[in-house]
């Protein structure tokens, strides 16, 4: 178990797609449910679509919520995706749901104006705030696959790895220490999205986000 | 036209190039231009060129019946999602929560319901329950009928049968159900490869808040630009101007982008 990747499966979603990546390039994963699993692991993936109220109730019913506080602080290297990106924050406005607080911050919704269609679904731009080893040549302003109606406000802006413009300008990838978390879907995202990947598999897990400049 | 005006600019997403092929028992209906380079007839061949080529999105139709064939389906999702790391739905014939799943679990990223939607819209509420609503396409067959309120008939079986149903009024009543998209097909237009029915497309595409993908009648790089820009369209569904080597998927988009509309450089 020492060098393998558990990707938390805990109702959210079609993990295939993620699977199907890791197989791409031949790494030892396993898809898993139970705490005992995500603590003999060296690196964490923590995907899915969905809704943060259900998520964070299967988490808790799991026991995953406190065995990926204790992965967390324990420093070795997680990979939120989309939901995984939501619900490692303080609070969601969905369903007013309180969530795991590994970074401070809130999760919104996009607002119902005129002509926003919701979710935002398909291709965007993405532009870096700072140079990350698991965004390491991926090119700035790169598109990446997204699907969600909610995102992602941390209350620390160094937090703020990667902006994207929809309606508004929000967060669409966070860092900090050895958390990355992207609301997109590198995993569906052609090329950009596996380097991405190769990226994280390959990473060390330690950032120095004090050291971070706000300039790319 | 508004495109390029400052609010529009930023609610305003890439426009996806969607590349479909129609399988049928596992195999490739059409696709001329691959045969130097790959097996013609094998979808995952060719879906994974069009992949490495930049394609946004894929759209499998295959026409389904029996139990034996629907084994075939799997097993080219299966191998699709191996290989092509973009966004794919799979669509024909599709009427149960099973096929659904099935399809969903083999790693398509989307279902696409059309007669049987028709004929039970339920199958629409239950797969957005169930998988959301962003895993559920209606696709839509519609043709130009002035005795119809927006102008244009719902007609299912591939086009054969004709229905009650108004097109925009339809489009209306699946967004509340649950769909999160809309892949409006032009009986009119399809296979002609003289355009896009334009009238239809902006019709529900201003009627619906969910992504419209205008499909029929794709034969030129002009196509795309005024169904994008007139059309009002999220998305454009393309076939044979690519299958047929007459386009290449980088020379479409460079001709987009060159004309002010946001395409996904890769």
């Amino acid at each position: 178990m020492a060098n393998t990747i558990a990707v938390l499966d805990y109702g959210a979603g079609n993990l295939s797609s993620v699977q199907n990546v890791l197989r791409h390039f031949g790494a030892e994963f396993i898809v898993t449910s139970r705490p005992a699993d995500v603590e003999r692991s060296s690196a964490l993936i923590f995907p899915g679509d969905g809704e943060a109220a259900a998520s964070m109730g299967e988490l808790r019913r799991t026991g995953l919520d406190e065995a990926l506080r204790s992965f967390h602080a324990s420093g070795r290297k997680i990979l939120g995706i989309c939901i995984g990106c939501q619900v490692i924050f303080s609070h969601s406005e969905e369903r007013d749901t309180a969530c795991l607080g590994l970074i401070p911050g809130e999760v919104k919704r996009f607002p119902r104006t005129q002509g926003l269609k919701v979710p935002h679904m398909g291709w965007n731009s993405v532009r870096f705030r700072f140079r990350h080893p698991v965004f390491e040549g991926v090119p700035q302003g790169s598109s990446f696959y997204f699907i969600h109606s909610y995102y992602p406000v941390p209350a620390n802006v160094r937090h703020s790895a990667a902006e994207t413009e929809y309606g508004e300008t929000f967060a669409s990838a966070v860092a900090a220490r050895n958390m990355v978390a992207v609301q997109f879907h590198p995993e569906k995202s052609g090329p950009v999205g596996l380097r991405l990947i190769s990226n994280f598999l390959s990473w060390d897990g330690y950032w120095d986000e004090d050291g971070a400049a706000d300039d790319a | 036209m508004g495109i390029g005006t400052k609010t529009e600019r930023q609610t305003m997403l890439e426009k996806r190039i969607v590349v479909c092929l129609d399988v049928r028992d596992g195999r490739t209906t059409k696709g001329i231009r691959f045969e130097n380079n790959v097996d013609v007839g094998d979808p995952v061949e060719m879906a994974r060129q069009y992949y490495e080529e930049g394609i946004d999105e894929l759209v499998f139709y295959d026409i389904m019946a029996s139990a034996e064939r629907r084994k075939i389906r799997i097993d080219t999702v299966r191998r699709v999602a191996e290989q092509v790391f973009i966004p794919f739905s799979v669509g024909g014939g599709i009427s149960s929560r099973e096929e659904m799943r099935e399809v969903l679990l083999a790693g398509a990223e989307k279902v696409s319901v059309n007669s049987a939607a028709v004929r039970a819209p339920r199958i629409i509420t239950d797969g957005a329950s169930l998988y959301g609503s962003q895993c559920i396409v209606l696709g839509m067959d519609a043709r130009r009928d002035p005795a119809m309120p927006s102008g244009y008939r719902v007609v299912i079986d591939g086009g054969r049968t004709p229905t009650d149903l108004d097109a925009l009024a339809w489009a209306r009543q699946a967004e509340e159900l649950g769909a999160g998209e809309i892949v409006l097909n032009s009986i009119d237009a399809d296979g002609t490869r003289g355009g896009y029915e334009i009238e239809l497309t902006r019709v529900i595409s201003e009627g619906v808040g969910v992504p419209v993908v205008a499909s029929g009648g794709a034969g030129r790089p002009e196509h795309l630009l005024k169904v994008f820009r007139e059309g009002r369209a999220d998305a454009a569904l393309i076939a044979s101007m690519v299958h047929s080597g007459d386009f290449s998927i980088g020379g479409i988009k460079d001709y987009l982008r060159e004309r002010g509309i946001p395409v996904r450089v890769t």
